[in-house]
């Protein structure tokens, strides 16, 4: 309904855009880049929206398998994944097309998955099945599982590819599992319904999300101790609405941003101290974060009011929302 | 005629959770439950005596399943190990079904000499009260999964009694601020013919009078325990001249509550015990992550997860999380987690959930549910309170007459 809705305009404005181009060619000055995109899994209507990172408009709406969660792009932002939970598979998307190009094997009900920072492999938490399983996105073949706790969710992997982190919702753990030998290292308590573990860029810390918690350990995955449990405070909303989900950490390691669920905020965090330095007000059930690809901007997906906002990180405001499909889970933007 | 006894499920629930098409292609990671003489263990017991069936309940669709509320026990168990795996902690399950009408505290002692020091009870009331007593003084914690008298968490609580089943006036909270909510005021309140019917409907006056709702009239149901036949002549004058806004039902057993819906003379909704019914767990549940569990249980008992079920589940739960944190199976220790400022048991409806430490009863959300399709949670937008939302279903602190001892 949205996603036609969305398109009708697209139509003559692709046209329009490819005049462009071809006056661009003409007057002999570079073709501008390809615009930025942004991918979005809406979970209830099994569609993934691409955004338009320059006119912000929706371009397209991509039917996809059943229930799409976690969603990710490869290092050179030619390829999205997506986790189609009820499908049982990876889809494989052509990041310039929107056509699928394959499916991979992700054991059952895959939620959340992250790559090696070199592409391969994959990694993929089975909610339903308490197992992580990892596969070889070259071949398209499993590689291995490894067990761990009660609804595995929450990827992270260290900038280096060495340390795999899980988290375990109803175990409560984070699992560092070194991937040289596909096997935990080491189990981290954390607060209750671990969400997302997200690694600082510089490797020297790893964020881990409890949504019932409402909480963001901070833990040293060399010593794997925790250094900071970091707790949320805002006036007029209940605590048992702070539900912080997704986490994502800038490129030069100062500033954290965490989505807090149905307190419709995202948390602005200085990594060094600790300190909460301000609550954007975003949709409603706020859940997963994306950067843009130039770290401008941060996406958030709203989940209860079936969008996106854009958030300026420079100035910390929220700039617009957009509309996506029901049920927005993930984004993730590309050049 | 005692049903089953098993004793530690706990290997084959570990067994499962390592189970898999991968275990063949490559060993597992090496984990603690190989380390299993270490393990600290946790001993439940689970005791579940059924009510008396009403007359047709005997149909396949409406009769309980054999294993109901067990299997929430027993998937709370594998839950448990599956962490427990990490921790070094191995948790047992001992089980005893025994039929209505007998009596269930030798199974119950059965469970004690047998070292359980959890026992999670679905029986009534006064069973229930007569087994507190005879754990009274031991290190014991009971758990009441099944029965939802406001006695046990007012003038008759128990210290040594922790109740994961809602009471009634927790339901009737819920659905009274929902209707209230839809300003769906002016209620019928249609009564059964049993002790219990009354109780609810008890509960039904005291959450409209909390909730600003007015019973129109009160009717008391009194066409015998099987109306099916004779509903479509009988419910139309059963419900005539009277105006209100939705009929409330009182019928615990199901006797006459889904003969309603219909059937009344004027077209009005139904709610209460049939209709649209506050309960903890739907099958249809799945937000907040409830779609995992729903499909776990579904795998492990081929069949969707009922109430008695989830409330077990919660019992088995709370000793797990309090396990995990303080690393101990000391009862006490457990008590004192449990009762902490720290304690949060996550239950899959939004937010966690606490036991109230003036009545022991644990804090949850209400699912208001369909047959085939949950419609709302409470408690409802708007019914504020001053330190837990959850608060304004049921007794609060200000309400209560208990006395723990």
């Amino acid at each position: 309904m949205t996603a036609s809705a969305d398109r009708r305009p697209s139509a003559p404005r692709a046209r329009l855009w490819l005049a462009g181009v071809a006056a661009a060619a003409l007057l002999g000055s570079a073709a501008p880049a390809a615009a930025e995109r942004i991918f979005v899994s809406n979970e209830r209507d099994h569609t993934m929206t691409v955004i338009d990172g320059e006119t912000l408009k929706v371009i397209e709406t991509v039917k996809t398998g059943r229930r799409p969660r976690g969603i990710t792009a490869s290092p050179d932002g030619k390829l999205i994944y997506i986790c189609a939970s009820d499908d049982n598979r990876v889809e494989v998307y052509d990041a310039a097309t929107y056509k699928m190009l394959r499916t991979l094997p992700s054991g059952p009900d895959p939620e959340l998955f992250v790559l090696h920072p070199s592409g391969n492999p994959l990694y993929i938490a089975n909610e339903d099945d308490n197992m992580v399983t990892i596969v070889d996105t070259a071949t398209g073949q499993k590689i291995t599982e490894v067990p761990v706790g009660v609804e595995p969710e929450g990827m992270g992997i260290s900038p280096d590819g060495k340390v795999l982190v899980n988290t375990s919702e109803t175990t409560n753990m984070a699992h560092f599992i070194s991937t040289d030998t596909n096997e935990i290292v080491e189990n981290v308590l954390v607060d209750s319904r671990p969400r997302i573990a997200e690694f600082r860029p510089d490797g020297k810390h790893v964020w881990v999300s409890a949504e019932v918690g409402g909480t963001v350990s901070v833990i040293d995955p060399k010593t794997h101790q925790i250094v900071k449990r970091i707790t949320f405070e805002i006036p007029g909303v209940t605590p048992e609405a702070i539900q912080p989900v997704g986490v994502r950490i800038t490129s030069d390691n100062s500033t954290a941003f965490v989505a807090l669920g149905p307190a419709n905020r995202v948390a602005v965090i200085d990594t060094e101290t600790f300190e909460i330095k301000k609550y954007l007000l975003v949709g409603q059930r706020v859940w997963q974060l994306a950067f843009s690809p130039d770290q401008k901007r941060l996406y958030t997906t709203n989940g209860n009011s079936n969008d996106i906002s854009i958030i300026d990180i420079a100035s910390e405001k929220v700039l617009k929302s957009i509309t996506t499909g029901r049920s927005p889970w993930g984004a993730v933007a590309v050049p | 005629m005692i049903a089953a006894r098993l004793t530690s499920i706990a290997l084959l629930a570990a067994s499962l959770a390592l189970a898999g098409p991968a275990a063949a292609q490559q060993a597992p990671a090496e984990t603690p439950a190989a380390a299993k003489p270490a393990a600290l263990p946790f001993k439940f017991g689970v005791l579940r005596q059924f009510p008396p069936p009403p007359p047709w309940w005997n149909t396949i669709a409406t009769l309980p399943p054999q294993d109901d509320g067990i299997a929430g026990a027993r998937l709370g168990i594998a839950d448990n190990n599956t962490t427990g795996r990490f921790m070094k902690q191995d948790f047992q399950l001992a089980e005893e079904l025994v039929p209505f009408g007998e009596d269930p505290l030798p199974a119950f002692n059965r469970l004690i000499e047998g070292g359980a020091k959890f026992i999670v009870l679905a029986v009534p009331a006064d069973q229930l009260l007569k087994m507190a007593d005879a754990a009274k003084g031991k290190d014991v914690i009971l758990f009441n999964a099944g029965a939802p008298d406001d006695e046990l968490r007012q003038q008759d609580c128990r210290a040594n009694v922790l109740h994961t089943a809602p009471n009634r006036a927790m339901l009737t909270d819920a659905l009274a601020q929902y209707l209230v909510t839809r300003r769906w005021s002016n209620w019928l309140l249609l009564t059964g013919r049993t002790p219990e019917d009354r109780k609810y409907a008890d509960d039904v006056k005291r959450s409209a009078k909390k909730f600003g709702a007015k019973i129109v009239e009160e009717r008391v149901w009194n066409f015998g325990p099987d109306a099916r036949a004779t509903a479509q002549n009988e419910v139309p004058v059963f419900t005539q001249n009277v105006s209100y806004d939705i009929a409330v039902i009182a019928d615990e057993l199901g006797e006459f509550g889904d003969l309603i819906g219909w059937r009344t003379w004027d077209p009005r909704p139904t709610a209460g015990t049939a209709g649209l019914t506050p309960t903890t767990w739907h099958s249809t549940l799945e937000n907040w992550g409830a779609a995992q569990l729903q499909n776990r249980f579904y795998r492990q008992s081929k069949r969707v997860m009922r109430p008695l079920d989830f409330q077990m589940w919660l019992a088995m739960r709370t000793i797990g999380e309090a396990g995990t944190r303080t690393k101990s199976n000391d009862v006490k220790a457990l008590r004192g987690y449990i009762f902490g400022p720290d304690f949060e048991l996550a239950g899959f409806k939004g937010q966690s959930f606490t036991y109230r430490p003036w009545d022991n009863q644990l804090r949850q959300p209400i699912v208001l549910a369909q047959p085939a399709a949950v419609v709302t949670v409470s408690p409802q937008e708007g019914f504020l309170h001053q330190t837990n939302l959850l608060d304004t279903m049921g007794f609060d602190r200000p309400e209560t007459k208990c006395k723990l001892q």
